[in-house]
């Protein structure tokens, strides 16, 4: 509290502190939003850049201000749009669910072993999330085409006769996606996980309760804090995914990151591309302030400490 | 308010706390506080939690505004200073000792801020680590250290720059019963060689008793009685203060008799009257309290004479500590009264000690009780 | 969490999730030794990838920018994000500090396309009107890797700070030391090994950033992820391989030496207090 206010005197001083990172993300990451916002109401152009100008100053001092709306409409009433919206909702909400229940048990039995093998544990667990995302996609191309390993294997142990396809559909887009997200899920769960104090669950057990009831009843919701944070972190950037939808998923595969990019770098529609990116960041206003409010709400617990 | 023993009442305070009042929004920590402080007193606030006696602290130290009010430290008004820029030093309760330095250097550090020459600085932390006997610990970093070295090198840290005025903080909540009671000699002793004004703030009132001059006892942001140890046990001013310090039984009724030399109160309870052998201010009939301590009251095993200040009761539950036991005696109107009596007691007398259930008589003596009007 | 034995339920998970997260990196390193070009049919030993590695131009060059990218934005980030965690830790409330919370938490979560595609228009719109920046490249690109990797080091950097004792910088004050002098004197150092780390992942988050750096980068200046994208999307690569192994390898290395010396810090900070607890029920 009291260097708090003795900034408050040195009323410049702290100002200028606040100010730098204030300034950097308000012109960097805040203003940006706006502008796509701007854009989305523009047309495609042969130009550099290829869009139009929202205004014109025409001779007499007439300032034209054109909005094309053309491109909101498209989105909302050609079908392909929403399918796709609600594919990238629905993989992002699976991917999160498998993230959950894969990860849940290991972020536990991390954080249950002792001090000195858990270090260990943890620094395996972690190292794959320290590697590039983009080469443990890659690993999976190996492993789940026709000739892949996975394939070979099968055959060679005559499991199959013919090879599976594994590759290029929905099965491999969540595989790939639960792989590369499960980092993100166990790290925030075993932080909470590992705060929780053992002696609630003998506690438990001399009250009565066997091992899977106290599970159920005392660890499941004192870990929910844990659950919320890593599905934030994986649902929300899951939906806006381009690189494993792009590098393993079918041709039918519907991601919106992906529709994005296409309308960017393929089609050069620098306005359709705005207009999916404003729509995406409409979804995701709600679970992103969600988020927030939430990390507020967890910070200001501690900070009261 | 009664002053220090020691010091002659015309004296001007070292330290004067005018009406200090803070508020944090609807809640007021501190209201009104007004005390003077002597130098080189030993002055402990003593309180529960929450009655403000931190923010109190925080406030002389300058971590805190107060929402109204003055501080005069030796003729300076420091109300609106800057901690770093007051002649006060405070000891903390977790001794925030700075982890990444060493002993001397955490000691250094203050006197570092004063710019003093090299030289003068490794006179004096040399000095300060002698004083607390921890000289050969100069290089150690705190994480090397145990909690009651860690608290000695709080200790000279707060005193390097000689503040007019010491701060301190639940100075041995952190340590253990037979530690502390080692320590609080041994801090006293350093206090007094030193010969710095202290506040200390403390919830021990053992603590207080043991190492202050004098005490001022807080209860919801106000002041309730300041005195020597003495003073505040013989001679609470309320009933608040009577509990809080020691043990006590209270007694209530109306005065019934009310003569210059002696005071009657019918105390329901007692089953009869309370006798007091002086007079106090106040109407016949106003609603008093009497305080009697239970290392007053006497046990006899042996009815006693019928009459004021003595009751009939059964023993309803015997603490033992030892040198002495604590009987709980169920008195007539349900009233239980507790009685602190040495083991001597019933050796001397050539008697067995009462049991659970055996039926005791309880007396006292007409000075012992204290009246309370509030 | 207590230690107790783990039921074979969580050990068999336990294990499971180790294979599931391994078995993909290690046939990568194994078939980076394949002496077919055809990755996943076992043509024999060889380590010709990685000798057809070193000699690749694109991707050496790529390697370097990424690199000194990686390095630039990791230090800005932790500057910036530094101060950012400061003021979200201490200040707790200002006019408009919810916004700059918020906007300190959505980079992290916030999908790539968005950010990237955001902050490019920007760009162009601020050449529009200004002149600045005159290309995209190294510049718009570390703009983007920092203000990505400054929501990261804020959050390691302001739990940190919530960790440490407040009383120290009360203690500080006290002793006469003025606010400036205490954040460089006490609390930098306490939050330094905080700062590392954020270092160290900003550092991995720029190198392996690819889709906010797709937007942001132009002709010239290509970066590592950027090159693997483009082999990748057309198959599989060989030297690809090769280039994993050498980045899993390195990072291993440095994860297990940065636990190490944690470990270490750690098990003597014990020992210290340990002995002196026996010093003093001694004496």
């Amino acid at each position: 509290m009291n260097i708090q206010r003795l900034f408050k005197r040195l009323k410049p001083g702290r100002g200028a502190v606040i100010s730098i990172p204030y300034f950097w993300l308000l012109l960097f990451f805040l203003v940006p939003f706006f502008i796509v916002l701007k854009i989305s109401f523009a047309e495609q152009d042969l130009a550099i850049p290829p869009f139009t100008s929202l205004m014109n100053l025409e001779e007499g001092g007439l300032l034209h201000l054109t909005l094309n709306l053309g491109n909101f409409d498209f989105i909302l009433s050609d079908d392909f749009y929403a399918k796709t919206y609600l594919s990238s909702l629905q993989t992002a909400l699976f991917t999160t669910l498998m993230c959950l229940l894969l990860g849940y048990p290991i972020a536990y039995a991390i954080a249950r072993t002792d001090p000195a093998r858990r270090n260990v544990l943890l620094m395996l667990v972690m190292l794959p999330f320290w590697t590039s995302f983009l080469l443990r996609v890659y690993a999976w191309m190996g492993l789940l085409n026709e000739n892949g390993l996975i394939n070979s294997f099968l055959l060679g142990i005559g499991l199959i006769d013919e090879p599976l396809q594994l590759f290029h559909n929905d099965f491999s887009l969540y595989l790939v996606m639960v792989y590369a997200y499960l980092p993100f899920m166990i790290l925030p769960l075993f932080s909470h996980l590992v705060k929780m104090d053992g002696r609630l669950l003998e506690a438990a057990s001399d009250l009565g309760a066997g091992p899977i009831k106290a599970f159920f009843t005392i660890t499941l919701p004192l870990s929910k804090n844990g659950i919320i944070a890593g599905s934030m972190m994986v649902f929300i950037p899951a939906v806006g995914e381009f690189v494993i939808p792009e590098l393993v998923g079918g041709p039918d595969t519907l991601m919106i990151g992906k529709v994005l990019w296409n309308e960017f770098f393929d089609n050069n529609n620098w306005p359709m591309a705005a207009a999916v990116a404003t729509v995406m960041v409409l979804l995701l206003i709600v679970p992103i302030a969600f988020l927030h409010r939430f990390e507020t709400r967890q910070l200001e617990g501690k900070g009261n400490e | 308010m009664v002053d220090a023993a020691k010091q002659s009442a015309s004296e001007k305070p070292y330290l004067s706390i005018a009406n200090i009042v803070k508020k944090f929004g609807d809640t007021t920590a501190v209201d009104g506080v007004t005390l003077d402080i002597q130098r080189k007193e030993i002055f402990a606030l003593l309180g529960s939690s929450g009655c403000g006696k931190s923010t109190l602290l925080r406030m002389l130290a300058g971590m805190e505004r107060p929402s109204s009010g003055q501080i005069i430290l030796d003729g300076q008004d420091i109300t609106k200073l800057a901690p770093y820029d007051r002649p006060i030093n405070m000891m903390f309760q977790s001794y925030a000792l700075f982890p990444h330095m060493s002993v001397a250097d955490n000691i250094a550090f203050g006197l570092k801020q004063d710019k003093m020459p090299k030289g003068e600085i490794d006179a004096r932390v040399a000095e300060m680590l002698d004083l607390v006997q921890m000289r050969k610990y100069a290089n150690r970093k705190p994480y090397q250290l145990s909690g009651g070295q860690q608290q000695r090198v709080a200790l000279a840290r707060s005193l390097a720059k000689r503040p007019k005025l010491l701060l301190l903080d639940e100075p041995l909540g952190a340590l253990d019963k037979k530690l502390r009671q080692q320590t609080q000699l041994e801090l006293v002793n350093t206090l007094e060689s030193v010969g710095v004004t202290c506040i200390m703030v403390t919830h021990d009132q053992e603590e207080a008793m043991t190492m202050a001059t004098r005490i001022g006892i807080m209860s919801e942001g106000q002041l309730l009685q300041v005195g020597t140890p003495a003073e505040i046990y013989d001679y609470p001013n309320c009933r608040f203060t009577a509990e809080f310090i020691g043990d006590t039984n209270l007694f209530t009724g109306p005065v019934v008799v009310d003569e210059p030399d002696r005071v009657e109160i019918e105390a329901a309870e007692l089953g009869g009257r309370i006798w007091i052998d002086h007079g106090i201010t106040g109407p016949k009939g106003m609603q008093v309290w009497a305080s009697i301590r239970p290392e007053d009251v006497r046990v006899d095993r042996d009815p006693v004479a019928a009459g004021p200040n003595a009751a009939k009761g059964s023993v309803a539950e015997i603490a033992y500590f030892g040198s002495y036991s604590v009987y709980h005696v169920k008195l007539g109107s349900g009233k239980v009264l507790k009685a602190m009596v040495p083991v001597n007691r019933w050796h001397e007398a050539n008697l067995e000690p009462p049991t659970w259930g055996d039926q005791v008589y309880v007396s006292w003596r007409a000075d012992m009780p204290v009246v309370l009007t509030r | 969490m207590n230690n107790q034995k783990l039921s074979p339920f969580l050990k068999g998970m336990l294990l499971l999730g180790l294979l599931f997260l391994y078995i993909p990196i290690v046939s990568l390193i194994v078939y980076s030794f394949n002496d077919s070009k055809l990755v996943t049919v076992w043509g024999g030993f060889s380590t010709k990838w990685y000798a057809s590695l070193f000699q690749n131009e694109q991707i050496i060059s790529a390697v370097e920018l990424s690199v000194q990218i990686a390095l630039a934005s990791a230090t800005a980030a932790v500057t910036l994000g530094t101060i950012a965690g400061f003021v979200l830790a201490r200040f707790k409330r200002f006019p408009g500090s919810s916004l700059f919370a918020g906007m300190m938490t959505a980079p992290m979560v916030m999908p790539e396309v968005i950010t990237g595609l955001s902050m490019l228009l920007l760009f162009i719109s601020m050449q529009q009107l200004i002149g600045v920046p005159a290309e995209r490249g190294f510049f718009t690109i570390w703009v983007g890797h920092t203000t990505l990797c400054m929501a990261y080091v804020s959050v390691v950097v302001r739990s940190r700070l919530l960790e440490i004792d407040q009383s120290l910088e009360d203690a500080a004050m006290d002793l006469g030391a003025r606010p400036l002098k205490i954040f460089f004197v006490i609390t930098l150092p306490l939050v330094a090994q905080a700062i590392a780390s954020g270092f160290l992942l900003s550092v991995t988050l720029s190198l392996d950033d690819l889709v906010m750096t797709a937007f942001l980068s132009g002709p010239g200046s290509t970066t590592l992820p950027q090159v693997i994208f483009s082999k990748v999307r057309l198959g599989l690569n060989p030297e690809i391989n090769a280039l994993a192994s050498i980045t899993v390898l390195v990072v291993g290395v440095l994860v297990i030496v940065a636990n190490y010396l944690m470990l270490n810090s750690q098990r003597k900070r014990e020992r210290a207090l340990a002995a002196a607890m026996r010093e003093s029920s001694a004496s």
